[in-house]
């Protein structure tokens, strides 16, 4: 038997109230007494519980909304049950109401510099490709990306597919051959659609977001020692790297600080309720960024696999849209080049991306005596509108705790 | 095979089912004593009598409204408009009731008329005589719209439309009577709705019908040069619309371009383009080129009249343009 | 014509007249949509008509159709069903009420575009003309008509090809809501004939016997090679042009002037003074009537609808191949 959750009159001069957070999603079992979501009115916010058991069989209105009481907010129905939602509440009822605009699907398009577009910014994001090149470039597993067009505006046609396809040497992220400077040679190249969407988002980023930057140094000789002895136990293709590390940290770390792991669409700030970390990884054109889904929730084993294997689909050329959008929050690391540390720029909608320098021995003053410690900096760019200094110094400090308790990352 | 001109196709078409079928008589304007405007009836009210071949007033409401009656009753007229742009005075004969008697009478009367109409531009004779309106008719459910490119096409396509029991608009152009082409020996029909490759191609389609695919022909010798094959599909009809060998052809080719002599807007580029991109949309490597007469009435001056009419040199410029 | 043929006009302008009534209650309940143009008044017209005419003489009137499709031998039921837009009815559901036709009886339909009809009813006569058929077609037509390009274009054409035709104008005084003293140049209709060279004839539109004489006059005549006819019937409508007017351009008064001498009350007199029947012997064929007309409303109620495929079929007689 389905039943209908509606919004409930939690005082006595309440008129309506706002989803502010959904505890329970759809498909989630709930008991009779349960938490269901926070409600939001203008004195406080409520928990409110579910009077019903069951399933949660659909979310009618998305968080952020404000309905009047007595609005259907929720389907609770049996396992298993088919619904008509139609029936049930009403046509007005079955369309949502919704906050704000979500971002379409299909407006994401194969290949984008960032994880997640930004609404207003879907025109930067379309790689201009004939239909036909787009088939046979899908069918091949030829990304896109990395061909440049010579159809009119720079659209890729079937022809450049084609060519692209034929000749190894343009195939994206193969080796990272470097030209060298010939002497006295000007060399004029067209820009490439990645480096091309790489600087318009970034440059919008860089112009729009006000950043400011906390750098914090971390004692990893516990996290280096832990990785050495895990990956004495693995064979050598499932080997765990320094990054694993980081970003289960990160990810863990984030659970305390919403505010980091949230985006920022007009004056609603969203606090995603999944942490997905994206990390950055360098291709031969320019940059992507894959995402390892709910990272908080998974082992650190786990997290090394699917980072792998993305980081390998990306390199041959075959990723997957799933590969790289969605993320909430992003690490770029360019610990393997020597680099001492840097600054990022943040990843448009989230509200901060850490970077990380290189692990490296130096001396270290610890009570007074002069040692040789490992160290790492990281220095996290965050968004001022969204959070501030204080807060994001507090997270630095809380990462602190994964990176130097490594074995906090295994609970 | 006899190398035939347009007009002597259309006309050696009228006199054989003339010949064959005492049904079928011819009326409109100055067809009889005449001999019709364009000569395409010389010769026939001496043969086959007053009777069977009537010189009108000057009244197309009449001529075709007539024509739907006679059809109606058992008789097999093909009306002349002297020229296409009279038709906007017989359009409600044409459109509401030679279009529609069929349906609204639950299949109780046949209409098997025939509207005769030449159009196009290029002879200096002004807007109201130069028009190429062929997509109003091609709109309407209940007629059936030709518009032969070639003698031999013109002959089959004009007997099959007398033949069969539909009201068939056959739409020539006033411009290329003299065209010549080769047409088979003896009696023979060709199917109205089926569009035809006319020559073939690899590297662009090349949609056209009626003048367009004389023009299109000459676009292709010129493209050939340069290493460009062009398939030329002649739609041959553009009700009903064959799209199959143009979609076939696109396929092979990705790039298309359509060439007609009405204006862009509302053309029938437009539908033959929607169509394209509606069914072969994942073979689609450019967008579409349209070649079509500018967006103003035909003017008097020579020169003015050209540069508003498409010409085989707008059609080079369009398979160019498409192959970028 | 003996009695029984007497008794016969009575009974289609009585059919005529209930069947007109009950689509108007219809038409109100709303069973029958789009236009609904009434013939009660004209009833001795389209009767006087049909029953001059040979059956090889084609009839073509314009959309206040319904008594005529009486009068050729459709029944109530087809026209009923066909007001329903029933599979069942007389075009199948695909006309309605200004499309009504039988080809088998020479109908040639119920046209709704004013005076399209004239020159397609000079082709028929053409055609008659070719294939020496003896036949000669009535084009029927209100005085509304008589100002449109296609009235001109068709009679002019007639008259230049000496074809078989009898004009008939139905004069009831309104083009829709405009009288003849409005609309046109020349309100005495006849004279627009006489324009054109045809010989021109004018009829008691109340008067069923008087027309039908008329109409076997004239159809002698031109059967036998006088060219083209024009015959005035002066007649009224007795309701609105169709359901929904409001009738601002006529009184009350003299629409009651028409209806107390109505074609109906005319003949019933007319068959009293002539002995051809007694008042009991009419009323009895206007029970009949009623049992008629509630059989054909039940009939076109129960009938079916046409089915989806309907839609798509009679758009051609021959379906090639093509998009």
């Amino acid at each position: 038997m389905a039943n209908i959750v509606e919004m409930p009159k939690l005082g006595f001069d309440m008129a309506e109230g706002t989803l502010a957070k959904w505890v329970k999603s759809e498909k989630d079992p709930v008991e009779k007494g349960d938490i269901l979501a926070e409600i939001e009115t203008d004195k406080a916010t409520v928990e409110v519980e579910s009077a019903f058991g069951g399933i949660v069989y659909k979310q009618l209105i998305t968080e952020g909304t404000a309905v009047p009481i007595g609005t259907p907010i929720a389907v609770v129905a049996e396992k298993g049950e088919e619904v008509d939602l139609d029936t049930l509440v009403g046509k007005s009822a079955a369309e949502p109401a919704q906050a704000e605009p979500e971002p379409e699907p299909d407006q994401q398009r194969a290949i984008h510099a960032s994880a997640q577009p930004a609404a207003s910014d879907e025109e930067s994001e379309i790689i201009k490709a004939s239909p036909i090149a787009k088939r046979i470039a899908k069918e091949k597993g030829i990304s896109l990306a990395n061909i440049t067009g010579t159809g009119p505006g720079g659209r890729i046609v079937k022809r450049d597919v084609e060519k692209a396809e034929k000749s190894p040497s343009s195939q994206p992220y193969a080796s990272k051959s470097k030209a060298s400077i010939q002497a006295g040679v000007d060399e004029e190249i067209q820009v490439s659609n990645l480096r091309k969407m790489i600087g318009e988002r970034l440059t919008e980023s860089r112009q729009t977001v006000p950043h400011f930057y906390i750098t914090s140094m971390y004692d990893v000789a516990e996290l280096l020692k832990t990785r050495k002895q895990l990956n004495k136990e693995l064979p050598d293709e499932q080997r765990v790297s320094v990054n694993d590390f980081i970003i289960r940290a990160a990810a863990l770390a984030l659970r305390d600080f919403p505010n980091l792991n949230a985006s920022l669409s007009g004056t609603t700030l969203k606090r995603h309720g999944d942490i997905h970390i994206g990390v950055a990884v360098a291709v031969d054109n320019g940059l992507l960024t894959v995402v390892v889904r709910n990272a908080d929730q998974k082992p650190l084993t786990q997290i090394s696999q699917e980072a792998n294997e993305m980081i390998r689909r990306v390199k041959a050329g075959k990723v997957r849209n799933d590969d790289i959008e969605g993320s909430t929050f992003t690490i770029s690391n360019l610990g393997m080049y020597n680099v001492e540390d840097f600054v990022a720029i943040i990843n448009p909608p989230e509200a901060a991306i850490l970077a990380v320098g290189s692990a490296k021995q130096i001396p270290v003053a610890i009570d007074g005596e002069l040692d040789i410690g490992w160290r790492m900096k990281a220095t996290i760019s965050a968004d001022h509108r969204i959070t501030d200094g204080a807060e994001a110094a507090e997270f630095m400090q809380h990462l602190a705790i994964f990176l130097e308790q490594p074995w906090r990352l295994f609970a | 095979m006899a190398v035939i001109t347009m007009r002597e196709a259309i006309s050696q078409a009228l006199w054989e089912e003339m010949e064959r079928d005492e049904k079928v008589f011819i009326q409109g304007e100055e067809v009889g004593v005449w001999g019709g405007t364009y000569a395409v009836t010389k010769g026939f009210l001496d043969h086959f009598g007053p009777d069977r071949v009537r010189d009108t007033p000057i009244a197309e409401a009449a001529i075709v409204g007539a024509a739907v009656g006679a059809a109606m009753a058992g008789m097999r007229p093909v009306a002349e408009l002297m020229t296409i742009n009279f038709a906007f005075v017989a359009m409600d004969h044409i459109v509401n009731e030679a279009a529609k008697m069929h349906y609204m009478f639950g299949g109780q009367f046949k209409l098997p008329l025939v509207i005769r109409a030449p159009g196009g531009g290029g002879r200096q004779l002004a807007a109201t005589h130069s028009q190429t309106p062929d997509v109003i008719f091609a709109h309407f459910p209940g007629l059936k719209v030709v518009a032969p490119g070639t003698p031999a096409d013109a002959k089959g396509l004009l007997k099959e439309a007398i033949r069969i029991d539909d009201p068939v608009m056959f739409i020539e152009n006033a411009t290329v009577y003299q065209q010549k082409g080769e047409v088979p020996d003896g009696d023979y029909t060709i199917p109205i709705g089926k569009s035809k490759v006319q020559r073939e191609g690899s590297d662009v389609t090349l949609v056209a019908y009626s003048k367009m695919v004389y023009y299109a022909m000459q676009a292709a010798d010129i493209l050939a040069k340069e290493g460009i094959e062009v398939e030329i599909v002649d739609l041959r009809s553009l009700r009903p619309l064959d799209m199959t060998p143009v979609l076939t052809s696109f396929k092979k080719t990705n790039r298309a371009v359509i060439a007609e002599e009405g204006w862009r807007s509302y053309g029938v580029g437009a539908e033959v383009a929607s169509r394209i991109y509606e069914e072969a949309f994942d073979y689609l490597d450019a967008p579409i080129q349209r070649v079509a007469q500018k967006e103003v009435p035909l003017p008097y001056n020579a020169r003015l009249e050209q540069m508003a009419l498409p010409q085989v040199d707008d059609i080079v410029k369009a398979v160019r343009e498409v192959l970028k | 014509m003996d009695k029984k043929e007497y008794l016969d006009l009575y009974h289609q302008m009585v059919l005529i007249r209930r069947l007109e009534e009950r689509a108007a209650e219809l038409y109100q309940k709303g069973e029958i949509g789009g236009f609904l143009h009434l013939y009660i008044g004209q009833e001795a017209v389209s009767t006087g008509i049909v029953a001059a005419r040979q059956p090889q003489d084609q009839v073509i009137t314009a959309y206040r159709d319904h008594g005529v499709a009486i009068n050729v031998g459709i029944s109530a039921e087809k026209v009923m069903a066909e007001l329903l837009g029933k599979e069942t009815g007389i075009s199948k559901g695909k006309g309605g009420s200004m499309h009504m036709a039988d080809v088998s009886k020479n109908f040639y339909g119920g046209h709704a575009i004013v005076g399209a009809h004239l020159p397609i009813a000079a082709g028929l006569a053409l055609a008659n003309h070719m294939q020496e058929n003896d036949a000669v077609t009535i084009a029927m037509f209100g005085d509304g008509a008589t100002n449109i390009g296609f009235f001109h274009e068709a009679i002019n054409l007639a008259m230049a090809w000496k074809l078989p035709i009898l004009w008939v104008c139905e004069n009831n005084r309104y083009g829709m809501g405009t009288s003849p003293e409005r609309a046109s140049a020349v309100s005495d209709i006849i004279q627009k004939a006489c324009g054109y060279g045809m010989q021109a004839f004018d009829v008691d539109g109340m008067d069923v016997i008087a027309v039908k004489d008329m109409v076997s006059e004239r159809l002698a005549d031109i059967r036998s090679g006088s060219g083209p006819q024009f015959l005035e019937a002066c007649t009224y409508r007795f309701r609105g042009h169709s359901m929904g007017d409001p009738e601002r351009y006529r009184s009350k008064t003299e629409v009651k002037k028409f209806v107390e001498k109505g074609p109906i009350d005319n003949f019933r007199k007319f068959l009293f003074k002539e002995k051809l029947a007694t008042e009991e012997e009419l009323d009895q064929i206007g029970v009949v009537v009623a049992e008629e007309i509630d059989a054909a409303v039940t009939f076109a109620q129960e009938s079916p609808e046409p089915p989806d495929e309907a839609l798509f079929e009679h758009i051609y007689v021959e379906e090639t191949g093509g998009a």
